[in-house]
């Protein structure tokens, strides 16, 4: 009993509060810039799928079948070991980036391969007669795409959007084997420094669980907001 | 206005239009009739470019619509399109849907965009919809705002896609009944179409289309009354 008394000292989280404030910046910095490149990635990706021309659809697809298809913890030892050194040092010959920087790199192109797969369901469910009518009155297709088809397609792409929003939240942890100073890196560093097990890693927990609390508030809002713009048709 | 010459359309290997061959005038309105399958709706939409065409040559408004150099954008400004399931937008009001247009491709002031849907709406007996989304819209209503959208673009020529098969029995003459009166403006009208009604009263000319092919064609007494061909006569005796 006092052996377990001794595990929840909560005292480490506050003797240690410097490392977990970074830790819970890190972990929001990586979701945000993580989501916003993903984004883009997955909406050039997307888009590339779409066209119906070889020489973009191949590529795009070998491009998510490789990020979907093999774990992004193996991604992200590759690309900070191997990718980014080779691509600094061997190649350009400059100092290889810190630790972050491949934390970015490696979060936003997984996340770009599964946002990428959202938007090419999300524009192919929207009916094919929505374009015809558009392109029937004479806009092009980027005008019948950005008038008519995505504002029909966000609205359906929102749920699985948020999903992968917090699926990503979540997966930002893996980067703690690079040593980032995410929250969960915080976690595992406080507890081997002071020999206490369980409190640093359930205050971890209830942090992440706040943060995605959070995400799931602001998705949910964001379709609220898309349903009532635009009522059942 | 349409100059259609030798035009053939492949799906594949099925051969869907074969040497279609037909001038439409200006002013007139020329309904298209015949079984399910036989190429009506693809011969329409080949001239607006909705649909790639195999070979032959399709001349609307003076473009020529088989040329690559031709903007086909350009031409479809000038070219109505109503569609059978409507395809109204849904996200957008009944009054956005038909300003949306003008204003991205004509470029058209807001305020005068919207002055003009609120008279196209008037026309089609909706002017109290102009705030309503589709999804609260019947078919028939549905429709006469597609019609309103696509008018607003003044067209010098209406192309229809069977526009009121998928509406319940009682929409269908409020629908009519506004192509009526288009045409009696002297709106260029092409009209696929199983209403054969509609075609015997505001038709100035009937193409009987079947497997592909343009097997009989004349004014609405000569198709009805008289028709030559076998397979019309039995068509006939099948829909009216």
């Amino acid at each position: 009993m006092d052996q377990l008394l001794n595990e929840l000292d909560w005292s480490v989280i506050v003797q240690y509060k410097d490392l977990f404030i970074r830790g819970v910046v890190t972990t929001i910095e990586l979701t945000v810039v993580a989501i916003c490149i993903g984004l883009l990635i997955g909406l050039i990706l997307g888009f590339m799928q779409i066209s119906g021309k070889k020489w973009l659809v191949i590529p795009a697809k070998l491009y998510v079948d490789l990020f979907r298809g093999t774990p992004l913890f193996l991604q992200i030892l590759t690309i900070h070991f191997a990718v980014l050194p080779t691509l600094f040092e061997d190649i350009l010959g400059l100092e290889t980036p810190d630790a972050m920087v491949s934390a970015f790199v490696a979060l936003s192109m997984n996340a770009g391969a599964y946002i990428s797969e959202i938007f090419r369901g999300g524009i192919l469910s929207i009916e094919k007669g929505q374009m015809e009518a558009a392109r029937s009155l004479g806009m092009t297709y980027a005008q019948a795409m950005r008038l008519v088809i995505l504002p029909q397609a966000v609205k359906r792409m929102l749920p699985p959007l948020g999903n992968e929003f917090i699926a990503l939240l979540k997966d930002t942890s893996l980067v703690t084997v690079i040593a980032v100073n995410d929250i969960t890196y915080a976690a595992f560093v406080t507890a081997k420094n002071t020999f206490v097990r369980w409190s640093p890693y359930i205050a971890a927990g209830v942090m992440y669980l706040v943060l995605t609390l959070i995400l799931s508030r602001i998705v949910f809002h964001l379709e609220k907001r898309f349903n009532t713009s635009s009522k059942k048709g | 206005m349409i100059t259609v010459e030798n035009l053939n359309k492949y799906f594949g290997d099925h051969h869907v239009l074969k040497e279609i061959n037909v001038q439409i005038q200006e002013r007139e309105v020329v309904c298209v009739i015949g079984p399910s399958g036989s190429g009506k709706s693809t011969f329409l939409r080949c001239l607006n470019l909705l649909e790639r065409v195999s070979s032959g040559r399709i001349v609307v408004n003076g473009f020529d619509l088989t040329d690559p150099k031709t903007d086909i954008n350009r031409v479809r400004t000038d070219v109505g399109m109503v569609f059978q399931q409507f395809e109204l937008f849904p996200h957008k009001k009944v009054l956005d849907n038909i300003t949306l247009a003008p204003i991205h491709v004509r470029k058209m002031e807001k305020a005068e965009a919207e002055k003009k849907a609120l008279a196209l709406l008037e026309k089609v007996g909706l002017e109290e919809k102009a705030d309503a989304y589709p999804g609260e819209l019947s078919g028939g209503q549905k429709q006469r705002v597609a019609i309103a959208r696509a008018l607003a673009m003044d067209p010098k020529l209406m192309l229809f896609d069977e526009p009121t098969s998928a509406l319940d029995p009682e929409m269908v003459k409020e629908v009519l009944d506004v192509m009526k009166q288009l045409a009696g403006e002297g709106m260029t009208m092409v009209v696929v179409t199983h209403e054969m009604g509609f075609a015997r009263e505001a038709g100035d000319r009937v193409l009987f289309m079947d497997d592909g092919k343009i097997l009989e064609e004349g004014t609405p007494e000569q198709i009805f009354e008289q028709p030559r061909h076998e397979r019309l006569k039995s068509f006939l005796s099948k829909v009216l």
